[in-house]
C-alpha cells in the first residue's frame, strides 16, 4: 500500500516536471507510505511514490520500469492473483527480476495493454507512463478501493492518491466545488469524477483514463452485471459456492503478504465471518481489532467477545468517547478531504491507530458484504414500499415498515401515521430508478436550506439525482429492483463514502492497508449471479451469508438483528470541554469567509445543538447538519485558507532521471 | 404574539429555516423535509410546553401537525 503522484506535460514545449515538486508531492503522502520514497523523471513526465512495504520488501521499489525502460509505473494497491498471472506471463516468455506484484502489472500491460486490468483480482490505483508512445494510463480497481485524483493545470496533468499532493504546487487553485457540496448534502459524499474541490477530478472506479499526444480517453473497463444464473437457484448450491469463494478470497488476502495480517471485528456478521475464515486460512492465532463505545446505543462489545472467544484471537479494543471524536475530527477531515455528514469515520481513524501501534500493516474487514449480499435496511425498506405501492390504499402493507429499524431507539416508525407520510411519498413512482433511495436522498438534501442564499440559488439549478440517473449503465433497466438498489448503493455510498472517507483514508492515516474479501472479483461475480432470494429472502437480509456463517460462528452472532455501524454525532462536539476549534470554524467571520452557509441558519442549528447537548437525543437531520457545517468549515480552513501539502523534502531511496 | 406567530417563530428557529426560503403556513413540514420524525417530537414538546396541551398518540397525524396552519388549528381546537 502506498501513495502515488505524478506530472505529465500535455504537449511539447512545457517545462519538464520539477524534481522538488515531485518530491514534495510524495512527501505529502508520507502517511500512506512512510517506508521509502522514489521519483522518476524524463523530459515530459515525472512519477513519485511513497511506499508502505508489504510484498517483496527488499526489491519492490518504485517507480519501477520495464526491462527496456520504455515503461514506468507507480502503483498503489495489491493484485492478489499476481502469482497466477506471473506464471502465465512467464509461460508467454516474460522474464521477471523481482517477486513483486508491481512487476506483474508492468508485464501484464506489455502483454495485454489496457485489457490487462480485467485480469486483475485486487485493489489498485495505477499510473503508467509509456515513454515509447508518450502515453499516460491512469486506472482504478472495480469499486475504487484505492483513490486517484487529477487536475489539469499549466499545460500538464497532475495526479495523486490524495488531493493534498496536488496542492503541493501552490499555483493549483484551491476552492470548494459548489456542485460537490450539493452532492454531499444528498449522497453524503461527492461522486467521482467530482471531488470536493473545483477543478480537481477523481478517476471513476472501474475506469481507465489515458492521455496521448493531446488526446484524452476515459472509459469504464468494468461495469457490474446483475444476471442470475439458473445453476445457483438451489439454496445449498448457492451457499456452498459462496463459502468457497469467500474462503478463497480471505485466504488470498491473508496469505499474500510478507507481513502479518490482522482483522477488524465489529461483532456483526460480516467481519466475524471474515475473521473466522481468516483463522481457517492462517491456521493460527492472529490479531483482531474493535471499537467499543460508552453509549450502549452504539456499542457491540458483547458480540465481539463472543466471536473472540470462539476464534481464540489475540484481541485489542479501543473504547471511544464522544470527546475523542471531537478531538480528532480536524485530522479526520484533513484525511477524508471532503465534507462529512457523519462522525463515523472518526472511530475508524482511532482504530487504525490502534492497529498501527500493534505493528500490523494490513487488516481484513467485512466491508462490501451489505452491498453485495443485500444487508441494509434500505433494501428491505425498498421492497416493502414497492409491495405497498401495488396496493397503495392497503392499511396492512405499510405496517411491515414496523419490522424495520429495530436498533434505532428513536425509530421513525414509532409514529405510524407520520411514518406513512414519510415512507409513503412517491409510491406512484415505485417503478423508477432510485425509488428506494428517495427518502434518504431527500431527507439529506433538505439540509441544503443551510446554504447561504446565493449558493442555495445556484444549488437549486443543479439536480445531482437527475445527473446520476442519466448516467446508469446499459442493462440497468432490465435488472431486478433489488439489483438496481444494490448498484445505486455501491455507486453512491460504498465507493465514495464507506470505502474512501470511512475506509482507505482512515486506514492510511496510520499506514494501515485494508483488504476486503467481499469485494474479491470472484465473490462480486458470484453475488451478482445469485438470485435475489439468496440475498434478500422475503425480508431476511444476507440470507446466504447467514447459512455460511452458521457453520463457523456462534448462533448469537448469526441471528442477532443487524446493527448499523454508527457513532455519537452532534453530542460529541458540545458540552463540557468543547474543543476550541469548534467555535473558531463556526465564528461569523469564518462562516462568511467560506461563503457556504447562511450565517443565521447555521447559528440557530449550533445554538440548538449546544442547548440540547445534555438534554438528550438530537434528530438525524440536526446530526447531519451540524457535522456537515463543522466538516465543511474545517475543510475550508485546512485546504483553502491554508495549504494542506507539506513542504518537507523526503529523502529519496529511488531517484531516476532520463532525458 | 398569537398562536400562529408563536408556531411560526418556533418552526423557523428550531428547524433553522432561512428567511429566504419563504416558508408558507400551508407548506407540508414533512414533505419539504424541514421536520423529520425526531423533529416531530420536538414540535409536540413545544406545543405541550407553550400551550399547556397534551398531544395523544392518536393525534400524532399529519392533519394535526404537518404545517404551521394545521398546528395552529390543532392548538386552537385543543385549547378551545
Amino acid at each position: 500500500m502506498c501513495g502515488i503522484a505524478g506530472i505529465v506535460a500535455l504537449r511539447e514545449g512545457i517545462t519538464s516536471p520539477d524534481r522538488d515538486l515531485l518530491a514534495r508531492m510524495a512527501g505529502s503522502l508520507q502517511h500512506r507510505g512512510p517506508d521509502e520514497f522514489g521519483i522518476f523523471r524524463d523530459r515530459r513526465a515525472g512519477l513519485a511514490h511513497a511506499r508502505l512495504s508489504i510484498i517483496d520488501v527488499a526489491t519492490g521499489q518504485q517507480p519501477m520500469a520495464s526491462a527496456d525502460e520504455s515503461l514506468w509505473l507507480v502503483f498503489n494497491g495489491e493484485i492478489f492473483n499476481y502469482v497466477e498471472l506471473r506464471a502465465e506471463l512467464i509461460a508467454r516468455g516474460h522474464r521477471f527480476r523481482t517477486q513483486s506484484d508491481t512487476e506483474v502489472v508492468i508485464h501484464a500491460y506489455q502483454e495485454w495493454s489496457d485489457a490487462c486490468f480485467e485480469r486483475f483480482n485486487g485493489q489498485w490505483a495505477i499510473a503508467l507512463w509509456s515513454r515509447a508512445d508518450r502515453r499516460l494510463v491512469l486506472c482504478r480497481d472495480r469499486y475504487g478501493v484505492r483513490p486517484l485524483y487529477y487536475v489539469e493545470h499549466a499545460g500538464s496533468v497532475r495526479f495523486a492518491s490524495e488531493i493534498k499532493a496536488l496542492f503541493a504546487d501552490p499555483g493549483v487553485p484551491r476552492a470548494l466545488d459548489r456542485e460537490a457540496l450539493v452532492q454531499t448534502f444528498t449522497f453524503w459524499s461527492p461522486l467521482a469524477p467530482r471531488s470536493a474541490f473545483a477543478g480537481v477530478r477523481e478517476v471513476e472506479p472501474g475506469h481507465v483514463r489515458t492521455y496521448q499526444d493531446g488526446r484524452v480517453t476515459d472509459r469504464a473497463w468494468w461495469t457490474p452485471r446483475y444476471a442470475p444464473e439458473a445453476g445457483l437457484r438451489d439454496g445449498n448450491v448457492a451457499a456452498d459456492a459462496v463459502r468457497e469463494a469467500l474462503a478463497n478470497a480471505t485466504s488470498l488476502r491473508m496469505l499474500r503478504a510478507d507481513v502479518p495480517v490482522g482483522s477488524y471485528l465489529s461483532g456483526g456478521l460480516d467481519s466475524s465471518l471474515i475473521a473466522a475464515l481468516g483463522r481457517e486460512a492462517v491456521g493460527a492465532r492472529f490479531q483482531t481489532f474493535s471499537v467499543t463505545f460508552d453509549d450502549a446505543e452504539f456499542d457491540e462489545s458483547a458480540h465481539q467477545r463472543a466471536v473472540v472467544e470462539r476464534l481464540g484471537t489475540e484481541h485489542h479494543a479501543i473504547r471511544i468517547r464522544g470527546r475523542d471524536i471531537a478531538d480528532v475530527f480536524p485530522q479526520v477531515v484533513a484525511h477524508a478531504e471532503r465534507p462529512l455528514l457523519r462522525t463515523a469515520p472518526a472511530p475508524m481513524f482511532l482504530l487504525s491507530k490502534l492497529v498501527h501501534e500493534h505493528g500490523i500493516k494490513v487488516v481484513l474487514t467485512g466491508e462490501g458484504a451489505d452491498e453485495m449480499f443485500a444487508g441494509y435496511d434500505l433494501f428491505r425498506e425498498g421492497r416493502i414500499r414497492r409491495f405497498w405501492a401495488r396496493q397503495p390504499h392497503s392499511r396492512l402493507r405499510p405496517r411491515l415498515l414496523e419490522r424495520l429499524y429495530p436498533y434505532l431507539a428513536r425509530s421513525p416508525v414509532r409514529q405510524a401515521a407520520l411514518a406513512r407520510e414519510f415512507f409513503g411519498r412517491d409510491l406512484e413512482h415505485a417503478g423508477r430508478p432510485g425509488f428506494a433511495h428517495g427518502p434518504r436522498w431527500s431527507a439529506t438534501s433538505t439540509l441544503k436550506r443551510l446554504f447561504e442564499p446565493s449558493h442555495a440559488t445556484a444549488a437549486a439549478r443543479y439536480d445531482p439525482v437527475a445527473e446520476l440517473l442519466e448516467s446508469l449503465p446499459s442493462g440497468f433497466a432490465d435488472w431486478t429492483p433489488l439489483a438496481q438498489d444494490q448498484y445505486l448503493e455501491c455507486r453512491t455510498l460504498m465507493s465514495p463514502y464507506l470505502l474512501s472517507a470511512q475506509g482507505d483514508r482512515m486506514l492510511m492515516a496510520h499506514s494501515v492497508e485494508g483488504r476486503f474479501p467481499f469485494l474479491d472479483r470472484e465473490v462480486v461475480g458470484l453475488a451478482q449471479a445469485l438470485p435475489d432470494s439468496a440475498k434478500l429472502l422475503g425480508l431476511d437480509e444476507k440470507h446466504v451469508l447467514k447459512q455460511v456463517a452458521r457453520t463457523c460462528l456462534p448462533a448469537s452472532v448469526v441471528d442477532r438483528p443487524k446493527q448499523a455501524y454508527r457513532s455519537p454525532d452532534a453530542t460529541a462536539f458540545f458540552g463540557d470541554g468543547e474543543p476550541g476549534w469548534v467555535g473558531e470554524v463556526t465564528s461569523p467571520a469564518a462562516i462568511a469567509r467560506a461563503g457556504v452557509f447562511d450565517p443565521k441558519a447555521a447559528a440557530q442549528l449550533l445554538v440548538k445543538c449546544r442547548v440540547r447537548a445534555q438534554a438528550g437525543p438530537t434528530s438525524n437531520s440536526d446530526n447531519m447538519g451540524v457535522v456537515g457545517i463543522l466538516s465543511t468549515q474545517m475543510l475550508h480552513r485546512l485546504f483553502v485558507e491554508a495549504n494542506p501539502a507539506g513542504t518537507a523534502l523526503p529523502e529519496l531511496r529511488t531517484s531516476v532521471e532520463r532525458s | 404574539m398569537d398562536a400562529r406567530q408563536l408556531v411560526r417563530e418556533f418552526v423557523m428557529t428550531n428547524f433553522y429555516v432561512p428567511d429566504s426560503l419563504a416558508l408558507a403556513d400551508t407548506s407540508s413540514l414533512l414533505a419539504t423535509g424541514i421536520v423529520d420524525s425526531t423533529g416531530m417530537l420536538e414540535v409536540i414538546a413545544f406545543l405541550e410546553e407553550t400551550f399547556s396541551v397534551t398531544v395523544n398518540e392518536n393525534e400524532m397525524v399529519p392533519g394535526n401537525l404537518d404545517s404551521i396552519e394545521n398546528i395552529t388549528h390543532f392548538v386552537a381546537r385543543k385549547s378551545g
